[in-house]
């Protein structure tokens, strides 16, 4: 898989961290990256999993600690070992062993899985929120085909399945409301924003301490840009997280979709035309056969 | 009109039998769901009825469009008696595609919501054209083929109306055929990071659509053998062997694309790493385009044995790439592991026999076979679809 996988954040190389992320910034993205996102901060995260608790009990899944994304588990905490110890933010050499981070949906600022859906099921909403209309969905799950971080749930038990997945508490948020994993959390790993201001802090965060945090962060470019963004301690790439292509993804098939009007002008005409030259040379062929 | 039985009564309780399984199946997974009869996962939601149900089938009906555009667009009026089995072929297998279909969606029962662009337009979405276009084509070829059932029961004036109906009709269809074929390839545009770069290209609509074409002449061929030793038809060697002909000089045109392609992206390296994904590929080429074009140029293409031979490599080589694009070259950027289930191949197996059940009863209840229909006297000279010789 390596041979596919483009070099792992080129953000890493570069030295002028916070004038890279945010003066690099296109600005044609800039409109569908507005709305609400999430920045996650693996340096801080103690793997309470009081995010996971929160959000099982708010949408009413079983509780429990999931070790994968499920229909009833929206986000877990994944723990991933280090190669070399290194000494923990808020647990110091208690655990230098291993990272913990909330997983969930990435909230794409151009979601592959809503250009993906045929019928507008999931939907990316101007408040940043990806949500899905299970009363639209046919089922086809080339959602879960499409996205890049392998995200979205199908209920395979079911005779009357849904997609399922994390909808950044949508409901919470017209209510006012942050969503109620960042409300759990104890140790501020979790911070709910414009995604322009957790950018920016994300940016603050990594300037403010250079010799912890690694200089990327993810959810900046992947996939185009996403509302939950990290930022880490630990390179991304030895916590195991998806390398993702930076372009959006929707661009790949809009370039195919794209040529469809022109094709079927030229082959639609082409194609009528050959069949009423034809035709008519046959005609005449007739005629001056049974004039001779 | 004669019409005659198919002497073959334990092939066809064993079609049955295969096809009443499927439905049990079939029924199992309505009541249990997807997970109760297939090894379907959330990291791998596609597979054998996608890849091969699915793309495959859409790609071996691909002779409706072809020979209908052959004769009605560029009048080779001697593939005419091709043209009839060809439509039943394609509209058949269109059929067992939504039928597969249906088992496999999540949620049929919100299928119309297709049908209402006005609401649930998404115009980015190459599964929605997908839909369209298939939903329309199944309609046309239902038209076309309505030709041979207005023949049966010998409604000569509307059939002589209908038939002024038939060259816009077939534009329509090669139209339709061209943007879902390619879309078929375009869904998996969306993978950049999943699929293996042995398959994954930005051309992939192309050469899902060049070698649509080259596979649908193909199962024209492999369908006339077939039929010819059911119903104990005579079959036109030279004809075939300019269908044969034919489908070499699309399959070269495969085959250029795609080496040059493979060499562009710089991915040939990948095709003898020795990988499961290097052996299907080279398997793919080199049994599914390279044997059946050297077998077409020869005078292999001669012989009905030659012609029968390349044509299967073809549609096998065809039904592998379409899997290998579906599920072999998805699997290790899933990171998940699949092989069907048993249930998953009994309901295959019980769509493909249905489908051949179907053939078999159309075949001998329609006239689909009839080179030249006895017309009476009455019957236009002039008309479109009536050859010239």
């Amino acid at each position: 898989m390596s041979l596919t996988r483009r070099e792992f954040l080129h953000l890493a190389a570069a030295s002028g961290l916070g004038v890279t992320v945010l003066g690099a910034s296109r600005p044609a993205l800039a409109s569908p990256k507005a709305g609400m996102g999430v920045l996650i901060d693996v340096a801080r995260c103690v793997g309470c999993r009081a995010c996971e608790g929160a959000c099982k009990a708010y949408h009413g899944f079983p509780e429990g600690e999931s070790s994968d994304l499920g229909p009833r588990a929206w986000t877990y905490v994944k723990f991933a070992a280090l190669r070399e110890p290194k000494s923990h933010l808020n647990l110091g050499d208690d655990g230098a062993s291993q990272r913990s981070f909330k997983v969930q949906c990435m909230h794409c600022a151009e979601p592959a899985c809503a250009s993906a859906c045929p019928v507008a099921a999931l939907r990316k909403t101007p408040a940043g929120p990806v949500t899905y209309d299970a009363g639209r969905c046919l089922g086809c799950r080339y959602c879960m085909v499409a996205c890049p971080f392998q995200v979205p749930r199908f209920e395979w038990g079911k005779a009357l399945p849904e997609i399922r997945k994390c909808n950044m508490c949508a409901e919470r948020q017209a209510a006012g409301k942050v969503p109620a994993c960042v409300e759990a959390c104890p140790m501020e790993a979790l911070q709910f924003g414009p995604r322009d201001s957790l950018l920016a802090e994300a940016a603050r965060r990594i300037a403010g301490d250079r010799s912890r945090y690694v200089p990327a962060i993810y959810g900046a470019e992947e996939a185009g840009g996403t509302s939950i963004l990290y930022v880490s301690d630990v390179p991304f790439e030895e916590l195991g997280f998806p390398v993702v292509v930076r372009e959006p993804l929707p661009a790949y098939t809009w370039r195919a979709l794209g040529k469809i009007p022109w094709l079927v002008v030229a082959l639609g005409a082409t194609l009528t035309a050959v069949e009423v030259v034809v035709r008519r040379r046959m005609e005449m062929q007739r005629e001056d056969g049974e004039r001779s | 009109m004669t019409i005659s039985r198919v002497r073959v009564r334990p092939v066809r309780a064993a079609l049955w039998l295969v096809a009443l399984a499927g439905g049990v199946v079939a029924a199992f997974r309505y009541v249990f769901g997807l997970g109760a009869v297939t090894n379907l996962s959330d990291r791998f939601p596609w597979g054998l009825w996608i890849g091969f149900d699915v793309m495959s089938g859409v790609a071996l009906a691909a002779g409706g469009f072809t020979i209908a555009a052959t004769v009605h667009v560029f009048k080779l009026h001697r593939y005419r008696a091709l043209l009839h089995p060809a439509i039943l072929t394609g509209f058949l297998g269109y059929l067992l595609v939504v039928g597969a279909l249906l088992i496999d969606l999540g949620r049929p029962w919100n299928l119309w919501n297709i049908l209402r662009p006005l609401f649930l337009f998404n115009s980015h979405s190459v599964m929605f054209e997908v839909a369209w276009c298939v939903i329309l084509y199944t309609t046309v070829l239902a038209l076309e083929f309505g030709q041979v059932v207005l023949k049966r029961f010998r409604l000569w004036t509307l059939l002589r109306i209908t038939q002024l109906a038939i060259p816009p009709l077939v534009v329509a269809g090669v139209l339709l055929s061209t943007l879902h074929q390619s879309s078929l390839g375009a869904l998996f545009l969306i993978v950049p990071g999943k699929l293996y770069p042995l398959w994954f290209t930005p051309l992939l609509p192309v050469l899902f659509f060049i070698s649509a074409v080259a596979v649908g002449l193909a199962m024209v061929t492999v369908e006339a053998t077939l039929s010819a030793r059911a119903f104990h038809h005579e079959l036109d060697i030279p004809l075939f062997t300019d269908l044969g002909r034919a489908a070499a000089v699309v399959l070269s045109l495969y085959l250029g694309v795609k080496v040059i392609d493979l060499a562009v992206r710089g991915a040939w390296p990948l095709a003898i790493t020795g990988s499961v994904e290097s052996v299907m590929f080279l398997i793919e080429l080199a049994a599914g385009v390279v044997l059946p074009l050297v077998l077409l140029v020869t005078p292999a293409a001669r012989s009905r044995r030659g012609l029968a031979v390349a044509s299967w490599l073809i549609v096998g080589g065809v039904v592998l790439n379409r899997v290998n694009v579906a599920v072999t070259g998805m699997l290790r950027g899933s990171g998940a592991t699949y092989v069907p289930a048993v249930g998953e191949i009994v309901i295959t197996a019980g769509v493909v026999s249905a489908g051949v059940l179907a053939y078999l009863w159309i075949a001998e209840h329609l006239p689909v076979f009839e080179h030249e229909p006895a017309r009476p006297d009455h019957a236009p000279a002039g008309a479109v679809a009536i050859p010239a010789s």
